[in-house]
């Protein structure tokens, strides 16, 4: 009870966070531009005559930078909407009120976490619905595995998530945003160095690229989400921000979920006993 | 260690106060007893029971220094979640939070989200929240700072309307004042560790401190007085002593006049709160 108690009332928290509607507004323009764009694109292409299997080619490119920029906003809004929930609650005291009520600290943090994935979610969904909604209403694209494409990002969100949670029962506010972006800036840079392995034919690089996913695996669930979308052509490409050679394995993506939940599970041993 | 050997004895149905300077280890001990923090060596017991227990905590209100909250619920919102949060449920909560808005004069302001409260009323809804579901054991940290003396007033009838229904009171404050005229007994704490116990019941008819103005004190009349004072005093004609009882009053007096020495002034005064805690506490070091 106490974990949906909390839940409500953190998921209430998030939604009258100005930032939350700044994201959504953000978003909100991002689908705009992108409608805009797919209509001059998708009305250059008719007026050119095409060859259908071209123009399907174009538009699911034009779609995987949609799905790059709304990963990068829900990202970033998954951890700023979250970064202040444990340590600036701890910091202010407003904790205290709570934590001395007959539920569970444990019951404290599931229930952030739950209220937090339900905005997470209803942000991704959202945005991800525009995005595919842009794309078959306009372009007259529907990209392929879309389901597991947008789960996947959700399951990026909810470890970007977790993991700012677990660093926020240690860290102030500020030091919790660097210490969590500073992961995920290296698991991005780590992508790279991968791909670029995985060009020049460098196992060195590859296994670096691995290991940074291996300390941080939220760029290998974007990555995964991308290669799952993207048609087979672009597979077939070198390599790019919006396109994917080689994709990150399922054992990453399962990793990336084992890694989720330790991170919770951490974070809610941490909370319980450090003092308050 | 801001605490050690800390033992408390604090009877049902009383209102205890915990009194010490800055830094004594006073919101420390509190926060021990609630299972905010964990003592470095021991165990902490509250009602008979560990205070790591959630379960006992359905029995104990607890009011922070200084109350923050989410600045956008509004008084009743908040006292609706709070009570939620102890287990109480939609007739019970309808009931009991407007009598909770009345108790601290909120009323008014039942619809007023936090971040338009005054630091003082922000006190008045924290108090509230900590007495939602009617506790056998409050502890309240500071409840009357920010707070203007009709609200203290009110802090203080509050506190007494719960002694009436038969729950203890733990009260933490620096306002001596407040604390003599709400408390039944007080412990003193410095450098972490409880050093004086007071029953400020029997206090009132206990020590009296007597300003006297005399010629012809001698040493021996002055040697004489430590049969019934603890502390005497001599500056000039001035002398200050401090007695158990005023009952010794008529044979110090008594005393002093056949030991030759004639009596101007003769006046005593009972001990404030203040008086007694600066004795206790010495002088103040810095922090």
């Amino acid at each position: 009870m106490g974990v949906w108690i909390m839940a409500g009332v953190t998921f209430r928290e998030a939604a009258r966070k100005k930032l939350l509607w700044a994201a959504f507004l953000a978003g909100l323009a991002f689908l705009i531009l992108f409608a805009t764009g797919m209509h001059f694109q998708h009305k250059s292409l008719e007026t050119r005559a095409v060859a259908p299997f071209l123009r399907y080619q174009l538009v699911n490119s034009f779609l995987q930078v949609g799905f790059y920029a709304i990963d990068l906003l829900a990202v970033i809004m998954t951890v700023l909407t979250s970064v202040d929930t444990i340590s600036g609650e701890i910091s202010s005291g407003t904790i205290h009120a709570m934590a001395t009520k007959p539920i569970g600290r444990w019951q404290i943090l599931v229930g952030k976490w739950t209220g937090l994935v339900g905005m997470v979610v209803a942000y991704v969904a959202l945005l991800f619905g525009g995005v595919v909604a842009i794309g078959y209403f306009i372009g007259s694209v529907l990209q392929q595995n879309l389901i597991r494409g947008a789960l996947l990002i959700i399951l990026e969100c909810l470890l970007m998530l977790s993991v700012t949670l677990l660093s926020g029962t240690w860290f102030s506010s500020l030091t919790n945003g660097v210490v969590v972006l500073g992961l995920h800036g290296l698991a991005f840079i780590g992508g790279w160095i991968e791909q670029i392995g995985e060009f020049t034919n460098s196992p060195s690089l590859v296994n670096l690229g691995i290991l940074s996913s291996l300390i941080m695996p939220s760029e290998s669930l974007w990555r995964r989400a991308i290669f799952e979308m993207q048609s087979p052509v672009a597979r077939s490409l070198p390599f790019g921000p919006f396109s994917q050679a080689v994709a990150p394995s399922l054992t990453m993506v399962g990793y990336a979920g084992v890694y989720l939940i330790s991170s919770l599970a951490l974070a809610i041993r941490h909370f319980e006993q450090r003092d308050l | 260690m801001a605490v050690r050997n800390l033992s408390l004895t604090v009877r049902r149905g009383e209102i205890f106060g915990f009194l010490g300077p800055n830094g004594a280890g006073k919101s420390t001990s509190i926060k021990m007893l609630l299972g905010l923090v964990k003592p470095s060596g021991g165990h902490a017991f509250v009602l008979g029971a560990s205070s790591n227990n959630v379960a006992v905590r359905r029995k104990i209100g607890f009011l922070p220094e200084d109350f923050r909250f989410y600045a956008w619920l509004t008084a009743t919102e908040l006292l609706e979640l709070h009570g939620r949060l102890c287990g109480m449920q939609g007739a019970q909560l309808r009931e009991r939070v407007p009598v909770l808005l009345e108790m601290v004069g909120l009323t008014p302001h039942r619809r007023k989200q936090l971040h338009e409260f005054s630091k003082g009323m922000l006190q008045r809804i924290g108090l509230a929240q900590a007495l939602v579901h009617e506790p056998e054991l409050i502890f309240l940290d500071e409840p009357t700072s920010g707070l203007d003396p009709m609200g203290r007033r009110l802090v203080r009838d509050v506190i007494r309307a719960q002694r009436e229904r038969g729950a203890t009171v733990f009260l933490n404050s620096h306002l001596l004042g407040e604390v003599e005229v709400t408390c039944d007994r007080v412990a003193f704490i410095k450098d972490g560790e409880v050093v004086a116990h007071r029953d400020l019941r029997a206090h009132s008819d206990g020590e009296v401190r007597v300003a006297i103005r005399a010629r012809g004190l001698s040493k021996e009349a002055i040697a004489g007085l430590t049969r019934w004072s603890t502390s005497a005093d001599l500056d000039g004609e001035h002398l200050t002593l401090t007695t158990r009882s005023t009952a010794d009053l008529p044979d110090i007096l008594r005393h002093l006049v056949a030991a030759g020495a004639d009596i101007f002034e003769f006046t005593p005064d009972h001990i404030s709160l203040e008086d007694l805690f600066m004795k206790i506490m010495g002088k103040d070091r810095g922090l």
